[in-house]
């Protein structure tokens, strides 16, 4: 009876083990299921801001409308109904405002009461117009037709230029500029840090003696806990002004600042994931290299250096994963403009910044929300694939080592 | 006279590798001298907001004057509500992973995921916690969501060093309890965790340090902008340390003014940190040198 309960305790016990091993699993599932499930309900809701609709004449051919269009319309871009593919007529544009241009106060109502019969006269007798009203002015026996527009799509929302998501009567949710800005950031800061975290990863791996070591092995873990709004905080009040003065710019919010600060928190990650990397160059071979009256440099660049060049890859992808999910510091230093960068002078402004200075202000289940759980997606895709990659490499490594 | 080639070949090799090291010793001490020069900057300029009256009163004067004591408690509570969530998943998953798991697919894959959840960054987190605990589970933006979200962050720290601590175990100690007729459990438990606790614990203190400067997680389900009093239960908003920072320094009332209050807030993050790092250290050398011992 008691070892019948005992051998059932450990099954038990296994069991509880196994629950909790599997936890990571479910909670990276739940991340995709939750981020692309509100991020996915961009691409199916109208990008018209809520509650209001679109109008045009009846005598009209067009039925549906592009965000892209419907913007270039009101921006006046687009003036002739010609290039959507309609009459040769110019573009009239009317938005509710515009009604006491054509209606005395008298035909509206003083209470507004007959704004819905006024509207619906003008859209019906002005054949080239394109109004953009409240929904409950579009009552039944509306002399107009109401175009339906279309959905932003997977493509328009990644190729698009322009990132205007609280914008009237449409919103711009291109998000190019974003995925630049962090892909700029994140290159130019590895580009900084790489040769900095080789050099000491080669230097603590194959160079120092141990008391060295003791001293710099803690400070760079140190390094690497600093939190990052302090890195933030130091970027901002020392960096920050440094660049401007030295550039002659009007503001020092830059590129170039997060890259100095994204280089330095990458620097931890690329030291201690190729330094493990060269330390397991295996002893026989340095040693086989030396005994042919090699130096110990000549041995660290021809043995040690290609013998653990995946390792260092690694260290060197993760390094870009981390400063492409950095948040805080890069929201503090890059000024946050979300334009195309064509250098490292500009500001810029990247994926996570965006998502933290934006959902505050974001409604919760609107369009602009999803749009930043879309950007969420993204973020995740990109450190996903590159968390991947790096798995890839190390597992090719091991499997080197059993040959 | 001209020295014979085999010489001069020698002494150019040597030049070149002295002139290899020094560049890789200056360049490794480059780092050390941008962490001093960060460390003694936030050190230098926040030793002078530093007070009784700063660590223990509430902010004053739209956060230019008083203290920061909601934010320390604030930050306080979120620290112990995550690792009560995460310390004992993340040990009970590392103890699955390296004692009980077979070598395969299973174990492949979910050390995969850990890795994966690991590189997961942490605005990500803060969009998932939102979107679950605040939103779907109906939490709010409360000390609950956000501990549950940072505990999430930290697990994949304690899972690590969790499994790296039972595997630096020699399976000898394994064998010899088995062969005395225990059980899989009792040898985890009275063996082998005990043998790997100094390590857990290390790792534990260092995803303390981590949790406690987090930003990105706590926007958006549990940080207040200014909020001077203290919380009654895990259902109220706190103030947290690492927000508060990056309030008082980027979207103040008055930026200028609460300057000083802003070196003094990281000054006593970077204590935070600091001493988790200095504490795991010496946890680490002290067992350390004890486990060798026995």
């Amino acid at each position: 009876m008691r070892r019948r309960f005992a051998k059932f305790f450990e099954k038990l016990i296994e069991a509880a083990l196994l629950v909790s091993g599997t936890f990571t699993s479910v909670i990276v599932l739940l991340i995709i299921l939750f981020l692309f499930n509100e991020g996915a309900g961009l691409f199916r809701e109208s990008p018209v801001e809520k509650g209001s609709v679109v109008a045009l004449n009846r005598a009209n051919p067009i039925n549906a409308l592009s965000p892209e269009e419907l913007k270039n319309i009101f921006d006046q871009k687009i003036v002739f109904w010609k290039s959507l593919g309609g009459t040769s007529d110019s573009i009239k544009l009317f938005r509710v405002d515009d009604v006491a241009k054509y209606y005395t106060e008298g035909q509206i109502g003083s209470n507004f009461e007959h704004l819905d019969s006024c509207i619906s006269d003008y859209v019906g007798k002005t054949p080239n117009v394109v109004a953009f009203f409240p929904k409950e002015y579009a009552k039944a026996g509306f002399k107009g037709k109401l175009v339906t527009i279309k959905t932003i799509t997977i493509g328009s929302f990644v190729s698009g230029k322009e990132w205007f998501p609280t914008a009237q009567p449409v919103a711009q949710m291109g998000v190019l500029s974003l995925i630049l800005g962090t892909l700029w950031v994140s290159l130019a800061a590895i580009i900084f840090a790489l040769p900095l975290g080789l050099a000491t990863a080669i230097y603590l791996a194959e160079i120092a003696d141990s008391r060295v070591r003791n001293i710099l092995k803690p400070l760079i873990e140190l390094l690497a806990g600093i939190p990052s709004v302090v890195y933030g905080f130091f970027g901002l009040i020392v960096i920050v002004p440094l660049i401007k003065n030295v550039f002659g710019l009007d503001v020092g919010e830059t590129a170039l600042a997060g890259s100095i600060i994204l280089g330095i928190m990458a620097l931890p990650t690329i030291i201690t994931i190729s330094e493990d990397a060269l330390r397991n160059t295996p002893r026989a071979m340095k040693e086989a290299s030396l005994a042919l009256g090699a130096t110990k440099w000549q041995t660290i660049y021809k043995v040690s250096i290609p013998y653990s060049a995946s390792g260092i890859t690694a260290g060197a992808i993760l390094g870009i994963g981390r400063a492409i999910g950095e948040t805080m510091a890069v929201l503090m230093v890059t000024g946050n403009s979300a334009i195309i960068p064509h250098s490292l002078l500009q500001p810029v402004r990247t994926i996570p910044a965006t998502i933290a200075a934006e959902l505050g202000e974001a409604a919760q289940g609107g369009l602009h929300y999803k749009a930043l759980f879309a950007l969420g997606c993204i973020l995740f895709v990109i450190t996903f694939f590159i968390n991947l990659s790096v798995e890839f490499i190390s597992s090719k490594r091991k499997g080197e080592k059993h040959i | 006279m001209k020295k014979p080639d085999h010489i001069q070949i020698r002494r150019k090799k040597q030049r070149r590798q002295s002139f290899a090291f020094w560049t890789f010793g200056i360049l490794s001490f480059s780092i050390v001298a941008i962490l001093i020069v960060i460390l003694s900057f936030i050190l230098f300029h926040g030793v002078k907001a530093i007070s009784w009256d700063f660590i223990t009163k509430m902010p004053e004067d739209g956060m230019t004057k008083g203290g920061i004591f909601p934010a320390i408690i604030g930050t306080l509570y979120l620290v112990a509500g995550s690792m009560l969530f995460a310390f004992p998943i993340g040990v009970m998953s590392g103890i699955y992973i390296n004692e009980y798991a077979r070598e395969g697919f299973i174990k492949r894959f979910i050390q995969m995921m850990t890795n994966n959840l690991a590189g997961v960054p942490s605005i990500v987190f803060g969009l998932f916690g939102m979107s679950l605990f605040v939103n779907k589970l109906k939490f709010g933006d409360s000390i609950l969501a956000g501990s549950l979200t940072l505990g999430l962050l930290a697990l994949p720290v304690v899972i690590r060093t969790t499994e790296e601590a039972l595997r630096a175990i020699d399976n000898s100690f394994r064998h010899g309890s088995m062969a005395l007729g225990s059980s899989k459990w009792q040898t985890t438990k009275r063996v082998v965790l005990p043998m790997a606790f100094p390590n857990i614990i290390t790792g534990l203190i260092l995803s303390i340090g981590r949790v406690s400067g987090e930003t990105a997680p706590i926007l958006f389900t549990v940080a207040a902008y200014f909020l001077p009093k203290l919380p009654h239960s895990i259902f109220d908003q706190v103030m947290a340390l690492p927000y508060h920072l990056y309030v008082i320094s980027t979207s103040g009332t008055n930026i200028e003014a609460s300057r000083s209050m802003a070196y003094g807030t990281a000054l006593v993050l970077i204590v935070i940190v600091l001493i988790a790092n200095l504490l795991a250290n010496a946890l680490r050398r002290y067992f350390g040198k004890k486990v060798k011992m026995n």
